[in-house]
């Protein structure tokens, strides 16, 4: 693997030599040991370069030539964080929790739920659950670049979240992963959701700033999904133009289980989601769908792995994007059937819109296939608004500007419509809407602090309200 | 598919690679190894030109300091290049005057390959250059196009008699360090064929490079170059087939192609190499840089390949559309069997307006073998209003094989439209039972369903082509259903 | 209201149009009729404003303006509007939130406010019912997994709605069956006002038993070759094309 030349790296090697016990102190002796061996690799393969084939298009040298500021300082819970994040859903009913600056920062933890739910932080969990968090934790990540053992050796907290055995969490969990730093701040946060058989969770995950300062969030997300249970999965990220954002995301499934995941990203710098899916068991059902909508400088590369190991299986990825001013997106997509995953259905869709010269699409939908009795199938393209579409719209008297929206909002309605929370859907299109008006892009303070939340296009018209 | 259907196949099917005797010539070979000398030695041998020694020598240091990348989805195994034989020529070519002179024993070979060099036999309307092992033994036709001002001939003959267009268009499509292959190809190409049709001309017929490797433990380094002035047409065949070996033998082929203004290049190959037995025991690898340059303003590049041969194929005929309204074309048929690899695919690259490509492609694979297509699809900044359209299929005859997809596509003008498509699917048993329904016996059911899956590259073939395209489609595939 | 004069039109170097000649009044029934290739469709885009077209000479006046400098949106917010050879599906945006927007920026160019939500909703509902639209079209994509008949009426739908000063219906009739061609007909004849004028294109005279046109052209060869009464259709059925194409020899 070849490495990025970069201060970081040593910094972080040299903060370990200094402190060896900087991030893990408090930790159980089995998460000791799983950080010492993350630290070698970490050492041996440091940040990934754009010379190494998975990130031939994703340079993260620039964003890593930066003077940041390890924090391992943990910071006081129960900071008032619910005021800081203004713009949650509206009537939006979760459980929410915050992660700041790479710390679990609410002041609750679920951990006598009647049901055996448990929601708490990484460090409090590998404490109080040994039998649990021991069993799952580390068994799905794989380290198979630098970044990802990175966080393995250096993380500072995150969230666990475990769902018994046939429970049913009908509340929405809600985890808001928030940046707050007057310097500049690289954070490394690791989660683990374990749920067991014939359960379910529905569990929205935003990525967002409260300060405008370069940033770094690297996470490493695992999810466990039992035989037969089902998994309602969304990433939004709304950052600015300061943050870079990194994450992988490994989701192991049983058995007839089903996942829906949506990844959708309205701002950013530099994002990349890597989402890996494992059907390990037979009949699992994997939905993998995303979003995104870059202008500016921005940059987003989505790397999803879907690896169908068992046979009957079924997944589904769908990701649409548009890009305007200079900004770039990626899209890899790899399907593996492997040999003697039979009666396997995958489908791959890319779809990208691209707005001006300077833009860049970047897609590659890969097939590789290793069972007969298969139907794989995939497709991309990269093209512009329909103009016989534009033309009908402005033959019914529609402006160029409003048809081109109308369009681009219809583009990528088809993500949309597989959100199945009504109103974390409605809170999307009206992101969504006002993005691609080009107002969330602007907005001073915090990037979702919306003005009039109850405003609406003039062409939307809810017809259950009138 | 029930068993019973499934043991009658396999019996049917264990057909042997026709085109595997070894033929009796003598043979003038120089001492297996590479180093500078040996270079030097070829071209000695080939009495050449000071820049083309340059031109060797340049490339052979290039590829010292070079390795083989090995992205590809392939398992290479090792190549010892000091066990190779890199100069094999069957003695007594040089300055025939007619068909007599020829060793009858060379004749009789590519009369079993069912390629006649006596001009009257041949079928009509296309013109032969036979090459054997290294060097070219004959090219047919010569004088009757030499008529309309089209050179075709030998690359060697080109190189004594057309230096200046050699020393202009030699390595300008295909540089020197392109890639580790094309480096040994430029230090130590052998023959090949050249090709120049002038201004305004229509090729009037077929040309056609019929490459056999014969010789053992040689490699086969040939170089084509065809250069379309403005406005010229020309149709090009490539064929090929080697002796049946335990070893495996090396081929790292380049073929370059210029069209200019107006011009249009149709390249068509059917790559029937030794593939190896049944169990993956020799064969040839086929190492091969193939590409196009579209030069001037509606131009016209097309490339059409059946690839049944090789143990290993490692290739990605390739069009730079350069110049306004040109065009790049790709139509590819792999099949796969046994213990077979084939890595192929292409690449467009859009660099003027208006440029349109096509790619298609049809994997398919039996036995235990692997079959990718790999492609690239670049769209230039200033390519305004590029075009390119990609569908690759794949079919799986077996559990044991597998099918792989590796598009890139990278646009970088907001006018671009670029759509992949790939699907994947195995012959079911309901159009096996259709057919079956109708009278037709399950082998020459598959044959059909193969050739129909495939039709669509296979009707770009030129007629002679396309006729024993179809018949290699069903042979190669025999054995592989079960 | 419409004068179309020596109109001259080409795609990519191919003249379709050479030299057409047409003028509509207010109130008036045009049909134009002409074998498949004449130019019809491409009369169509030309005077809605389709940007395919070179046209290298002539005028069309539209209302006393010069009809060519205006952007497509403009003309049809001045009252032009087409009927859809091949309506255009848009997948995700509703047909509410489309005619929504179109009537509103309609409304705007004429300097009225926009539609209160109630109210459009009832004129909506009103509309739809005058070409027996299903109740859930509301929520449904313009266009999207409608059959042909739907399109077609769909797109008389948002005519009611849009209530232009020229209609031109592009080929309405085909696709259609019996009882769709009824109604689609029957819509555009409940929306014929003494002032506002319409353009069938077909080639079948069967629409015409239904919207009854005060002039039938037939389209040849780029020009009007023939100009006659509706009985110039039934001639027309009759004796086919070739019968004009004799004419224009002699």
């Amino acid at each position: 693997m070849k490495k990025i030349e970069t201060k970081l790296y040593d910094d972080f090697l040299e903060l370990f030599r200094i402190n060896p016990k900087a991030f893990s102190h408090g930790n159980s002796n089995f998460v000791k040991q799983q950080r010492e061996l993350s630290r070698q690799n970490f050492e041996a393969n440091g940040f990934p370069s754009n010379k190494n084939e998975n990130w031939r298009k994703t340079d993260l040298s620039k964003a890593l030539n930066n003077n940041y500021i390890i924090d391992y300082q943990e910071i006081e819970r129960g900071k008032e964080t619910k005021s800081l994040f203004e713009c949650e859903i509206i009537d939006f009913d979760t459980k929410l929790f915050t992660i700041l600056n790479g710390w679990w920062a609410s002041n609750t933890d679920l951990t006598s739920n009647s049901q055996g739910v448990i929601i708490s932080s990484m460090r409090k969990a590998q404490l109080d659950f040994p039998e649990i968090f021991d069993k799952y934790y580390g068994k799905v990540a794989k380290e198979e670049n630098g970044l990802i053992s990175l966080n393995c050796a250096f993380y500072t907290d995150g969230y666990f979240i475990y769902i018994p055995d046939n429970v049913e969490f009908t509340q929405t969990i809600q985890i808001v992963n928030l940046i707050e730093s007057q310097s500049k701040l690289f954070s490394n946060t690791r989660n683990l959701v374990v749920m067991g058989r014939n359960s379910k969770l529905k569990l929205v995950h935003c990525d967002d700033s409260l300060s405008r300062v370069d940033s770094v969030v690297n996470s490493v997300t695992e999810i466990i999904v039992g035989d037969g249970a089902n998994l309602d999965f969304y990433k939004l990220q709304n950052k600015d133009e300061h943050s870079t954002v990194l994450t992988s995301n490994f989701i192991e499934q049983g058995a007839n289980s089903q996942t829906n995941s949506n990844t959708i990203t309205l701002n950013g710098g530099l994002i990349r989601n890597h989402i890996d899916v494992k059907l390990a068991g037979k009949g699992g059902n994997a939905n993998v769908f995303g979003l995104y909508l870059v202008d500016k400088t921005q940059f987003v590369d989505n790397h999803i792995f879907v690896d169908h190991a068992m046979p009957n299986c079924t997944s589904r990825q769908l990701f649409k994007g548009i890009a305007d001013d200079n900004a770039k997106a990626v899209f890899s997509g790899h399907i593996l059937v492997r040999q003697d995953a039979q009666k396997t259905e995958a489908y791959q869709n890319n779809n990208n819109i691209q707005l001006t010269d300077t833009a860049g699409i970047f897609t590659h939908p890969f097939l590789e296939i290793f069972a007969d009795d298969v139907k794989c199938s995939h497709g991309a393209t990269v093209g512009q608004l329909d103009n016989d579409a534009l033309f009908y719209m402005m033959q019914r008297g529609i402006c160029e500007r409003t048809a081109k929206m109308l369009l681009m909002f219809s583009f990528t309605q088809q993500v949309i419509e597989h959100i199945q929370l009504s109103k974390l859907r409605e809170r999307i299109v009206h992101l969504v809407t006002r993005r691609l008006k080009g107002e969330l892009a602007s907005c001073e303070n915090c990037a979702l602090s919306c003005e009039n939340p109850n405003s609406v296009m003039t062409f939307e018209i809810d017809m259950e309200k009138v | 598919m029930d068993k019973g259907e499934d043991q009658l196949l396999k019996d049917v099917t264990q057909n042997e690679y026709k085109y595997g005797f070894t033929s009796n010539i003598d043979t003038d070979f120089i001492a297996k190894g590479l180093n500078e000398d040996v270079v030097r030695l070829i071209s000695a041998k080939k009495k050449e030109p000071e820049f083309l020694l340059e031109y060797r020598l340049k490339a052979f240091r290039k590829w010292k300091t070079m390795e083989f990348k090995e992205w590809a989805h392939l398992k290479i195994p090792k190549i010892d290049y000091q066990e190779i034989i890199y100069f094999a020529a069957p003695k007594n070519t040089k300055n025939l005057e007619s068909l007599d002179e020829v060793d009858p024993e060379l004749l009789a070979t590519f009369d079993k390959l069912g390629i006649s060099l006596q001009e009257q036999k041949i079928l009509s309307g296309v013109a032969v250059d036979a090459v054997i092992d290294s060097v070219s033994v004959k090219t047919t036709f010569s004088e009757t196009l030499s008529k309309f001002g089209i050179i075709f001939c030998s690359f060697s003959e080109a190189v004594q008699n057309h230096p200046d267009l050699i020393r202009k268009y030699l390595g300008s499509v295909v540089p020197i360090a392109d890639n580790y292959f094309a480096a040994l190809n430029s230090a130590v190409f052998s023959d090949g064929s050249f090709c120049y049709i002038p201004k305004g001309v229509r090729c009037p017929v077929e040309l056609s490079t019929y490459f056999r490797i014969n010789a053992a433990n040689t490699g086969q380094f040939e170089r084509t170059l065809i250069i379309a002035d403005e406005g010229a047409y020309v149709s090009y065949l490539e064929g090929c087939t080697a002796p049946q070996r335990d070893e495996n033998q090396l081929h790292a082929a380049i073929v370059e192609i210029v069209a200019h203004k107006d011009a249009e290049v149709k390249y068509s190959t059917v790559q029937n190499w030794y593939p190896g037995n049944k169990d993956g025991k020799g064969g040839i690898y086929n190492f091969v840089t193939k590409r196009g340059l579209c030069e001037g303003n509606n131009s016209k590049i097309s490339w059409t390949q059946v690839e049944t041969g090789s143990a290993i194929t490692w290739k990605y005929p390739s069009c730079i559309l350069k110049g306004d309204n040109s065009v790049g074309e790709f139509y590819s048929v792999a099949v796969t069997n046994n213990h077979q690899q084939a890595d192929t695919g292409s690449k467009m690259i859009h660099l003027g307006k208006n440029t349109k490509s096509t790619i298609i492609s049809k994997g398919i694979s039996g036995g235990k073998s692997h079959n990718s297509y790999r492609g690239l699809v670049r769209i230039n900044k200033n390519a305004i209003n590029a075009r390119n359209f990609s569908q690759c299929d794949s079919l799986l005859l077996g559990d044991r094989c597998g099918a792989h997809t590796y598009p890139y596509i990278e646009t970088n003008n907001s006018t671009a439209i670029v759509e992949h498509e790939a699907t994947t699917s195995k012959i079911s048993d309901d159009q096996l039972f259709y057919c079956k329904q109708r009278g037709i016996a399950a082998e020459k059911a598959i044959g059909l369903i193969i050739n129909g899956y495939a039709k669509e590259v296979l009707n770009k073939l030129p007629m002679e082509f396309a006729v024993e395209a179809q018949k290699l489609l069903a042979i190669s595939l025999e054995g592989s259903v079960g | 209201m419409l004068e179309i004069k020596n109109l001259h039109v080409s795609i990519q170097g191919k003249e379709i149009l050479k030299g057409l000649n047409l003028k509509i009044g207010f109130g008036e029934v045009h049909a134009i009729m002409g074998p498949n290739g004449t130019g019809k469709s491409t009369l169509a885009n030309v005077i809605t404003g389709r940007d395919l077209y070179d046209i290298t000479e002539g005028e069309i006046i539209y209302k006393g303006k010069n009809l060519l400098a205006m952007p497509i949106e403009d003309r049809a917010r001045e009252g032009i509007f087409l009927s859809f050879q091949y309506p255009v599906e848009i997948p995700g945006v509703s047909i509410t939130n489309f005619m929504r927007a179109s009537l509103d920026e309609i409304r705007q160019y004429k300097g009225l406010p926009p539609m209160a939500a109630g109210e459009f909703l009832k004129y909506f509902n009103e509309k739809k019912n005058l070409v027996e639209m299903t109740a859930n079209l509301a929520k449904r994509s313009v266009n999207e997994g409608f059959s042909g008949g739907e399109k077609k009426k769909n797109e008389i739908f948002q005519m009611a709605m849009l209530n232009p000063d020229l209609a031109i219906l592009d080929e309405t009739d085909s696709g259609l069956d019996i009882d769709a061609l009824r109604i689609v007909a029957q819509g555009v004849n409940k929306l014929k006002r003494a002032d506002n004028s319409t353009i069938v294109i077909t080639h079948y005279q069967r629409l015409l038993d239904y919207i009854v046109p005060d002039f039938v052209h037939v389209l040849y060869d780029g020009i009007i070759m023939k100009t006659g009464g509706k009985e110039l259709a039934l001639e027309l059925e009759e004796k086919g094309y070739d019968w004009i194409k004799d004419q224009g020899k002699a």
